[in-house]
């Protein structure tokens, strides 16, 4: 299983912090099973995806087998 | 002599409890006691009239491991002794502190130009994710137009 890990507003959409997909895992298979507006915003340039603590820098080439952590990741505001 | 003590020359954490500024600053002045001076950023939650409450979700893997680079980079770019980034995660009300930024330095304009650069990045490009609480209902917010133009001058 791959856990993902919803981060802010995310975890507001899909009405949870995390939950576990079927492994393996890749970018088709993350935006077939999340929420619709998770999916189109994450194939927008202001949110990104982690795999097991690394940003991926493309998105698409993602590619989570089974015991790994996928965190999705909205636009940031610190400060 | 300071209670807590600091990592040198990059200290870098994310707290999620009360972050004792007094204390902070003491010990980073303390182990910077031959700079030239310390620049130092204190932010808070205002108090608009409308805002309950805040709260800063953080990812562990990523946030404090992030911020330590970038108060690296901070380091490397400028001429500085040291520097720190404290930042709070949690639910923080009117008048509590968010984040802390110092920087030592020989000269004030290095450590002036840190502190900037560091709030510029922690504002809109670190891993995380503030919402405000206002009339009884929480809202994500992104980074401004403003924010974003902050940014860029760095690039």
């Amino acid at each position: 299983m791959v856990r993902i890990v919803y981060l802010g507003k995310f975890a507001d959409w899909a009405g949870r912090d995390e939950e576990e997909f079927e492994a393996p895992l890749d970018w088709e298979g993350l935006a077939q099973r999340v929420e619709p507006r998770i999916a189109e915003e994450l194939r927008g340039d202001r949110a990104h995806i982690s795999l097991d603590g690394v940003v991926l820098a493309d998105k698409q080439a993602l590619s989570a087998k089974d015991g790994s952590e996928v965190a999705l990741l909205p636009p940031v505001s610190g400060g | 002599m300071a209670r807590i003590s600091l990592a040198a020359p990059v200290e870098a954490r994310v707290l999620d409890k009360g972050l004792s500024v007094g204390e902070a600053q003491a010990a980073f002045s303390n182990i910077n006691r031959l700079s030239g001076g310390i620049a130092s950023f204190l932010g808070k939650v205002r108090d608009d009239g409308e805002t309950q409450a805040l709260e800063l979700t953080h990812y562990a893997p990523l946030t404090e491991p992030a911020i330590r680079e970038l108060a690296q980079e901070a380091l490397s770019r400028f001429a500085l002794d040291g520097v720190l980034v404290w930042h709070r995660i949690g639910v923080m009300t009117r008048g509590q502190p968010i984040v802390l930024v110092m920087a030592a330095a020989p000269h004030r304009r290095a450590a002036f130009d840190a502190v900037d650069f560091l709030m510029d990045h922690l504002k809109s490009a670190s891993w995380l994710w503030k919402r405000e609480k206002r009339g009884g209902t929480w809202e994500w917010i992104e980074p401004r137009a403003e924010d974003r133009l902050d940014l860029s001058r760095w690039t």
